[in-house]
């Protein structure tokens, strides 16, 4: 499936070029990696067809009505492929010159996949995998990350848990890897900023229960019973990655705590309903080009093109390699409708950035948190700092 | 057309006699406070259309010019009655507009499209749409009428717009998200904010208009984050003395000398401080404090704030009547 994105403006280059450097073609691609899956609990959840594709048709607009005073095009293809054909479809898009690949796909995927576009001297913005090992010892010189790691939603949470003074936290995990590293993200976390693990429980995913054929009867008898009789605490923080419980856990405790975490108050990078720092327009853009609402990876693969673009504007060149070292200096910023510039962090290629702390229906809270500061930026409180990386790759 | 010229007749003849007003547009409460710039008491408040934002005077003082971003128009209201007289078409969610001091056209920014729409105000009719970069916000215009800047706060440019033609003639970038553009008024000078870069861009503009960015101011107050300095409204004096400039979350104007472009203090107004004007003769700043709901009056000889008033829900633009 490879389709073309977006009008292409083909009397882009008859506009008078502020630069007065010669017309750039900026080509690049969106992989998509779908993967065999359950439902999601909510059919708010389901993943469109589009997904990460229409987020980057809308940067792609942004970035051609910049590039019309600049003398530059964008045109990005959108691919969606199964894992196995994964390394298939981005052979293909190196071998047409595609230097500039978003990445959308699981941290197994995405190291294997970075190691070949590193061959051809390509960058890629993985836009979904959060594993901290992407941004540590597994870290790529040609790999930036704009999805938050774990390690910056759960900062995000827990420092909007401090922020309330509820320091005691009984920790809800799933009982998958993935579920058991966001575990131990809110575990590092906890002890980051001075927060109490009363206790532990871990919810195992047997298969659980039918949604359509009434799950919630059965739902609601066990989720109680499973957290009955724990230590006092403050706040329920739930730990499920692959989105097999958590959204029960609200409604069915034992002890009335609000929820944090994979449900309740979750840690996002957008939601269809974020209008601060001139998000609207975004939201507008967003939903008279796709007719539907903006789901997180929309947001970032827009936002990978957008840092593309900005690169490319300010640099006048379309080469990967003057466009990254651009995108890791002190001179990249870029405004993104969180209240502040977002810029990467030079050791591990992650993009710094706000985190929405969303309920599902508006934008609870932002963190960093008031009062969490740092050195650098306060951004750097959220997720792994310099003097904690063990990513060697951008030395 | 009639009626019209009898109602700006009988403003001109009664202005005089009035004292000055400030008209301040609330965004989320949806109307227009209107406050006595002697007394500063509130006068009155009427509705003024959904998310009212952009607010200017026609040159006379006698018409009042909103945009109603959310109901795609310009509303003209009589400045004595505050009755609704007529709307303008202004293209798709109109922001922030400049008035050519003839009292026509009023170019408008409209933020969602990606446009510039030139509006004849008496005619009623649009002369033309100008493609510029992506969610237009800041409009300024020469003093000689030859040039309209708008700012881009997606593309990050100042584009500069010949009247004569409505092409685009030159494009300066500068830093993230331009939000407002403010000539000084001898033409010879723009100054071009940027909220999320935080500095504002100084753009030094030769006698045929041609742009050249000459170098970018930041900001900087102990005890507050960086991040919060965000540049939004620019006012300079009339005599380039100096530069006021709205510091958002910041809670402060800064203070601009004009020949050494350094800031010389921060005053401290109301919260998320967002846009400002002068009144005639330049005795007063008036700020618009989008989360206090409320405006803030600086002495501009003493530089000092020295009052504030509560206005409606969310005050975005204020215009002050002229003598």
């Amino acid at each position: 499936m490879l389709k073309s994105l977006g009008p292409l403006l083909a009397a882009a280059c008859l506009m008078v070029s502020a630069a007065g450097a010669e017309a750039q073609e900026v080509r690049a691609a969106v992989l998509r990696v779908d993967y065999p899956s359950l439902l999601p609990i909510s059919r708010y959840d389901l993943r469109t067809e589009d997904l990460a594709f229409a987020g980057a048709a809308l940067a792609d607009e942004d970035n051609n009505t910049t590039g019309r005073f600049m003398g530059q095009t964008y045109e990005t293809v959108t691919v969606a492929t199964a894992p196995e054909t994964a390394a298939e479809e981005m052979r293909a898009l190196l071998e047409d010159g595609i230097r500039y690949v978003v990445l959308d796909a699981r941290a197994g995927e995405v190291t294997a996949l970075s190691d070949m576009a590193a061959e051809a001297g390509a960058l890629v913005f993985n836009v979904r995998a959060p594993e901290v090992a992407l941004r540590g010892e597994a870290c790529r010189a040609n790999l930036l990350h704009i999805a938050p790691s774990v390690a910056m939603q759960a900062d995000a949470v827990a420092q909007f848990a401090i922020w309330k003074q509820w320091k005691r936290w009984l920790l809800v995990s799933g009982s998958n890897p993935e579920d058991r590293a966001l575990a131990e993200a809110y575990r590092r976390a906890a002890r980051k900023f001075g927060a109490t693990i009363v206790e532990e429980r871990e919810f195992e995913d047997t298969g659980g229960a039918r949604r359509t054929d009434s799950g919630h009867v059965l739902v609601q008898r066990q989720l109680p019973t499973f957290l009955q009789g724990t230590e006092a605490h403050d706040v329920v923080i739930a730990a499920d990655a692959t989105d097999y419980f958590a959204a029960y856990l609200p409604y069915h405790l034992w002890t009335p705590r609000p929820v944090m975490g994979s449900a309740g108050l979750r840690p996002v990078t957008i939601h269809a309903a974020h209008e601060a720092w001139g998000a609207t327009q975004f939201q507008n853009r967003f939903e008279e080009l796709t007719r539907r609402h903006v789901q997180e990876e929309d947001y970032n693969s827009w936002l990978a093109l957008r840092v593309l673009g900005e690169a490319v504007t300010r640099t006048s060149s379309a080469d990967p390699q003057v466009v990254e070292e651009y995108i890791l200096s002190d001179a990249f910023e870029l405004a993104a409708f969180k209240g502040q510039k977002v810029t990467f962090r030079q050791w591990n290629g992650q993009l710094r950035q706000p985190i929405l702390l969303y309920d599902d229906r508006i934008t609870v809270s932002v963190s960093p948190q008031e009062g969490f500061l740092h050195q650098r930026s306060p951004l750097d409180t959220l997720g792994l700092d310099a003097p904690e990386t063990d990513c060697t790759a951008f030395q | 057309m009639k009626h019209l010229m009898l109602s700006a007749t009988l403003c001109m003849a009664a202005t005089g006699a009035f004292a000055g007003k400030a008209f301040v547009s609330n965004e989320r409460g949806n109307t227009i406070t209107v406050v006595d710039t002697e007394t500063w008491e509130v006068l009155d408040e009427f509705a003024g259309g959904n998310r009212p934002r952009g607010i200017t005077l026609s040159p006379d003082g006698s018409l009042l010019y909103v945009c109603a971003s959310d109901d795609d128009t310009v509303r003209v209201f009589d400045t004595e009655t505050y009755e609704e007289l007529y709307t303008l078409p202004s293209g798709p969610d109109p922001e922030l507009f400049v008035i050519h001091p003839s009292g026509s056209p009023l170019y408008i920014a409209n933020e969602d499209d990606n446009l510039v729409t030139v509006t004849d105000t008496a005619d009623h009719t649009i002369l033309a749409e100008v493609p510029v970069g992506v969610e237009p916000e800041g409009m300024a215009i020469s003093p000689d009428s030859n040039w309209v800047v708008n700012t881009s706060e997606t593309t990050n440019m100042a584009h500069f717009i010949d009247t004569s033609d409505y092409e685009i003639k030159h494009n300066i970038l500068v830093d993230q998200r331009p939000r407002y553009a403010e000539y000084l008024d001898d033409g010879t000078r723009l100054f071009v904010s940027s909220e999320i870069g935080g500095t504002v861009s100084v753009i030094d503009v030769a006698e045929d208009g041609t742009p050249t960015l000459r170098q970018k101011i930041g900001f900087e107050v102990p005890g507050v984050l960086p991040e919060w300095l965000q540049p939004v409204g620019v006012k300079a004096k009339s005599d380039g003395s100096r530069i006021f400039v709205a510091l958002g979350p910041a809670n402060r104007v800064a203070v601009i000398d004009g020949a050494s472009l350094e800031v010389v203090d921060y005053i401290m107004v109301g919260q998320r401080v967002w846009q400002m004007a002068f009144t005639p003769g330049e005795e007063y700043l008036v700020t618009t404090n989008g989360n206090s709901n409320d405006i803030t009056v600086i002495d501009v000889a003493a530089e000092k704030a020295i009052k504030s008033i509560q206005v409606g829900q969310q005050p975005w633009g204020v215009a002050i009547t002229p003598d």
